[in-house]
């Protein structure tokens, strides 16, 4: 059956939008974007932020979020042109023949409800089951998509079931109608990557099992590539490839197609570990001020002299608690911290200036990491007057060179954090932190905030300045792909414990422990079929077990 | 060049011309303030362009005198209040710990007591002077200044930059006067307006009440006091000081928003 | 225990200790200040023994915290003392005032919240639109804009120069009810005008927060009706925010009472307050102070106790 369920034909949307302090204006945000769909197939959209995949999702409820407005083009749903009627008959629309899927789940459902009763809701307003029916039907796919208990889980409100759970009952309420489209919109980028996998092989069996057509938008090429049966690429509002799955991550045509397809694929050959660490972890134990529970266990690890430990862990692994704890915000309980052959203070306020300079920090929102009402040339001067007394010319001559480095022009010495983009942002972050001349800079989740190409472009130049300037990195992230790409050696965390350690090749080559395999096994990779070879293989080892 | 909206026009052009008056009132007003120059409440003419008061004395002189009177009073307890809660506030915030939760809690305290009927109290013992009242008004609105100094300071506070301050060794100092005030200065500003407007009318109501500028002193309050009376009678001489009050307030309120509007979030342009 | 009576408990064991340290406060206002009740009252030409002997009628020669401690557990009885001024009892002056003072701030109320809750949904019906625009515009005015301000000009206008209610608002208890609230039309106009914007616009504020959430957009891509998608989700998630504001602005117009009693002469708390500090009448002034304070904490108090109680995450904890 081939019959063209969704049509969208030169579809432009346009928003206004109000900047602080001027006039409203209108902004294009999708510029004429064609594509089909056919009953039952998966049609993935790609695109970093501001490539408009979000608007052309709920375009085709003939949704706009916000001062978001279609401004020309047409849709059919169903062989109805959607964008001329009426609201009446778009109600009917919305929560039958097409429904949709948020990114955030926690946000999307009302916290004053129970879960079933929303997830309901839709087929009961718009008569297609009875009560009976829709609470069945509902209980079938809680079942389906696995989750626990599923005959009571939705007597339960939305904050008593955890994220992965919820983001299933939001399937589980997009599915409940028997929908003939569904749109997923970034449905697994709020989970952690173990969870991830479980909700995107969910969403996949419940697609194939209900025969559904759907619309799963996401930025991430390697997730797309396992529940889509065509690919449309996205780049400012204009399609750049639309093509099937195979032919897009095994032959694209276009750069950026490649580029994005390649993004995730650079290697760093690690450096064996030297004699003389300059920054030593040990035996650190820790809690927060006002709990009675330690967040960190014992936790040990070691960075060597102008290379890279990447600690590498989900959310509440500790991880970035370590680091609080090496820069003195957080003094542990137990343990010390030696740097370049010295104890460092337990807390902040016990450390020499020359301590602080040479143990510096990048910061995972480069734009909350600078003060707004700096320009860049303060920023990155004011580490040079601090620590080096440099004023006038000198500390320009040194703000420029640094500027040079980071490979922006002497131009942006004038701007104010908000004229720059993300990229550009984090660039400076890393020019204030390479100002002070430190031996080992601490990265927190610098690229996680960024654009697939934009961190690739951060990697690389973290890469060469370590090789110029010899700084160690401790690189904390929860990217696998990141770690692979920049780290000489790597500490696994979970749950506030160091669960593997050692120089990269040994971390990542068998045998594993559960946890990191699980980690390790969890990431999406760029190839089709990825997904159900994991779980092929998950379901062997449990039946083995 | 910044285009400026003519509500925002508007309210500078009033708060400027009140405070000229108020600056060069003695240059100003045609006749003394206490000078009785006609019968009582004589309707508008060439001589008394607003007419004569309860007793007898030029309205429009009294008015601008009275005008000199609200806004010293207003201006003085608008920069204690000002000065004393951004000061307490940005300390609270920065040094936090058991000094935040001691003034915190006895600022809860004090404002779970309407503040009029506080002032009320206070002025009920103590002698009612100019001072007294910049004073009592000064302290009590200091409370809600300390709240939002605090507030817009912790939220900078636990910013990102602040810690990379920290971390680079930066003093208190810097800390508060580099890193956080520059960006905790427009949300103050537009509240100096509102706490301004809070100050004339909390004055304008003392004195309504009697219990603010005593006779034969008066503020633009006391001028309503003194003429209301009038009004069962229909004679509006009590609605110019009140009409006065009221522009004066919008015209600064017409400022604040504007300088409230014009300046960016913190965060910049995302989202 | 329930997680959520102990939230309510507690909350009202915090107003209790709140009432409590205000009670020191108004007293500590009042007495240990430097200025000197006696020669307040009896003004600068009393003698030193005239001056001695009121001292001591009112207690002043005891130590203060035991003063404090005979007045806080005489209140607490129902025993406030006696006005200096006319030496009557003033629990019995009050009773009377309080009950009218409630009375015209219980009819504001009734016109006001609904009107301020109807037009402020109005104005997110219509966001961005005029009628929005026009309640910001009336807002701004109307903080500027002084209580008496208001009163007069209702008062010269309405009552003087069309004739259409009484100016000055007496009542006594023989009035039938329709007598008095003709009587209180217009200070029930003027407290009403002084509460509304505030109330319009926190509530405009309030439902427009819950508007922007992500489950309402849920459930308008649920293909619901408007009227339903506030019915169902907006509504249940509105209703502490809402009375929230209610409650402060209820807080508010027992204060914004003082001034319009005073306005239109109306025989309320706020009035008697306002004579006996001209009067330098401490005890009076104590005792309506501490009445105030109750209400004002009590209301916050309310305004905090719905809050809790219809927070989903707190009834349903996990």
């Amino acid at each position: 059956m081939s019959e063209k369920f969704l049509k969208v034909e030169d579809l432009k949307i346009g928003a206004r939008i109000y900047p602080p302090g001027e006039k409203p204006r209108n902004i294009d945000i999708v510029h004429g974007v064609s594509f089909e769909l056919e009953k039952g197939k998966v049609l993935g959209l790609i695109g970093e932020s501001g490539a408009g995949k979000s608007t052309i999702g709920l375009a085709s409820m003939a949704y706009g979020r916000g001062g978001v407005e279609i401004t020309g083009g047409k849709v059919w749903v169903n062989g109805r042109e959607i964008l001329g009627t009426n609201l009446k008959d778009l109600r009917k629309l919305r929560g039958t023949e097409v429904t949709y899927v948020s990114q955030s789940a926690a946000a999307s459902f009302n916290p004053a409800k129970k879960i079933l009763e929303q997830v309901i809701e839709a087929s009961l307003h718009q008569g297609k089951f009875s009560k009976k029916e829709a609470e069945a039907r509902a209980v079938e796919l809680f079942t389906k998509l696995g989750l626990p208990d599923p005959e009571n889980i939705g007597d339960r409100y939305p904050h008593q079931v955890s994220g992965g759970q919820l983001q299933r009952c939001m399937t589980a309420l997009a599915l409940c109608p028997e929908p003939d489209l569904v749109v997923f919109d970034e449905p697994t980028t709020a989970l952690d990557v173990t969870t991830q996998i479980d909700v995107l092989m969910a969403i996949k069996e419940a697609i194939r099992d209900t025969g559904v057509a759907a619309l799963y938008i996401t930025h991430d090429l390697a997730v797309v590539a396992q529940v889509s049966d065509e690919i449309m690429v996205l780049r400012m509002g204009d399609m750049v490839e639309h093509g099937t799955t195979d032919q897009i991550i095994n032959h694209p045509v276009e750069e950026y197609t490649r580029d994005l397809v390649s993004v995730r694929s650079t290697q760093h050959d690690g450096k064996p570990p030297t004699d003389n660490p300059v920054l030593t972890v040990e035996n650190v134990t820790a809690r927060y001020k006002g709990t009675n529970f330690d967040v960190l266990h014992n936790v040990t690890m070691e960075l060597h002299p102008g290379q890279t430990l990447a600690v590498v862990g989900e959310s509440g692994s500790g991880k970035s608690t370590t680091a609080r704890v090496i820069t003195g915000l957080l003094p542990p309980r137990e343990g010390k911290i030696h740097f370049d052959g010295r104890d460092l203070s337990s807390d902040l306020e016990g450390r020499s200036r020359e301590d602080l300079r040479e143990l510096q920090m990048i910061y995972q929102m480069a734009d909350v990491a600078m003060n707004p009402r700096q320009t860049v040339g303060t920023i990155i001067g004011r580490p040079l007057e601090f620590y080096f007394g440099m004023r006038g010319a000198e500390k320009k001559k040194r703000i420029l060179e640094l500027l040079e480095e980071i490979e922006m022009g002497p131009e942006f010495m004038d701007r104010y954090p908000a004229e720059l983009s993300g990229g550009q942002k984090q660039r400076v972050c890393i020019a204030r932190a390479l100002a002070a001349k430190p031996k080992v800079i601490i990265c927190d989740e610098v690229t996680s905030a960024l654009d697939p190409l934009v961190a690739d472009g951060i990697l690389k130049l973290l890469e060469n300045l370590q090789k110029i300037e010899n700084v160690a990195y401790l690189f904390i992230t929860h990217d696998l792909a990141t770690v692979k790409a920049i780290a000489d050696s790597i500490a696994v965390m979970y749950q506030g414990r160091v669960v593997r350690y050692g120089p990269k090749a040994d971390v990542l080559a068998p045998p594993f422990d559960d946890y990191t395999d699980l980690l390790l096994s969890s990431v999406p990779e760029m190839r089709l079929g990825w997904l159900e070879e994991v779980v092929q293989n998950r379901k062997m080892e449990s039946a083995g077990n | 060049m910044m285009r400026i909206p003519p509500a925002a026009l508007i309210g500078l052009f009033f708060t400027g011309l009140y405070f000229f008056m108020a600056i060069f009132a003695p240059l100003i007003a045609p006749y003394p303030m206490t000078e009785i120059v006609g019968d009582v409440w004589e309707p508008s003419s060439a001589e008394h362009w607003l007419g004569t008061d309860n007793i007898g004395r030029d309205l429009l002189s009294r008015m601008i005198y009275g005008g000199r009177t609200t806004i010293f009073i207003a201006t003085a307890a608008t920069i204690l209040s000002f000065t004393l809660g951004s000061i307490l506030g940005f300390t609270a915030a920065v040094v936090g710990g058991w000094v935040d939760q001691l003034m915190s809690r006895f600022v809860d305290l004090i404002m779970s007591i309407p503040t009029l009927i506080f002032a009320l109290v206070v002025l009920s013992v103590m002698p009612v002077t100019l001072f007294m009242l910049i004073l009592v008004m000064g302290l009590l609105d200091s409370t809600r200044v300390y709240r939002l100094a605090r507030a817009v300071a912790v939220d900078i506070n636990v910013m990102d930059f602040v810690e990379a301050a920290k971390l680079r060794g930066e003093g208190r100092r810097w800390i508060i006067f580099r890193e956080i005030l520059p960006n905790a200065l427009s949300p103050l500003v537009a509240e100096m307006g509102l706490r301004f407007i809070f100050a004339v009318l909390f004055v304008s109501t003392l004195s309504f009440l009697g219990l603010g500028v005593q006779p034969p002193n008066a503020d633009w309050g006391g001028i309503v006091k003194e003429n209301k009376d009038g009004i069962v009678y229909g004679i509006s001489a009590a609605l110019v000081p009140a009409v006065a009050i009221a522009t004066l307030a919008i015209s600064v309120n017409l400022v604040a928003d504007w300088v409230l509007n014009r300046t960016t979030s913190l965060k910049g342009g995302r989202g | 225990m329930h997680p959520i009576l102990k939230l309510v408990a507690q909350r009202l064991a915090l107003s209790i200790l709140l009432l409590l340290a205000a009670s020191v406060l108004i007293f500590v206002g009042t007495t240990i200040l430097p200025g000197d009740v006696a020669q307040s009252i009896l003004g600068q030409a009393a003698t030193p023994e005239s001056l001695a002997n009121l001292r001591k009628e009112l207690g002043m020669d005891q130590p203060a915290t035991t003063r404090y401690f005979n007045w806080l557990f005489g209140a607490l009885q129902g025993d406030l003392g006696t006005a200096l001024t006319n030496g009557r009892d003033i629990v019995e002056s009050l009773g009377g005032r309080l009950k009218n003072t409630l009375f015209l701030a219980f009819w504001a109320a009734v016109v006001a919240v609904p009107l301020a809750i109807f037009l402020g949904l109005l104005a997110v019906r219509y966001r961005e639109r005029w009628p929005d625009k026009l309640i910001s515009a009336v807002t701004l005015a109307s903080i500027s804009i002084p209580e008496f301000l208001i009163g007069y000009l209702l008062m010269y206008f309405v009552g003087v120069k069309l004739g259409w209610a009484p100016t000055v608002s007496t009542i006594y208890d023989s009035m039938s009810l329709g007598e008095k609230l003709s009587a209180i039309a217009l200070p029930v106009t003027v407290l009403t005008m002084v509460v509304l914007a505030h109330m319009m616009r926190m509530t405009r504020a309030a439902i427009l927060n819950v508007m922007q959430s992500a489950y309402i957009e849920t459930a308008e891509l649920k293909g619901l009706t408007s009227f339903q998608v506030i019915a169902r989700h907006a509504f249940p998630n509105a209703i502490a925010p809402v009375v929230n504001v209610v409650m402060l602005n209820l807080a508010y117009l027992v204060v914004g009472v003082v001034v319009v009693e005073v306005v239109f002469v109306y025989p309320g708390m706020g009035q008697y307050l306002v004579d006996h500090v001209a009067k330098r009448d401490v005890p009076v002034v104590q005792a309506c102070g501490l009445i105030f304070a109750a209400v004002y904490i009590g209301l916050n108090m309310v305004a905090d106790i719905v809050s809790i109680l219809a927070n989903p995450r707190l009834r349903h904890p996990k």
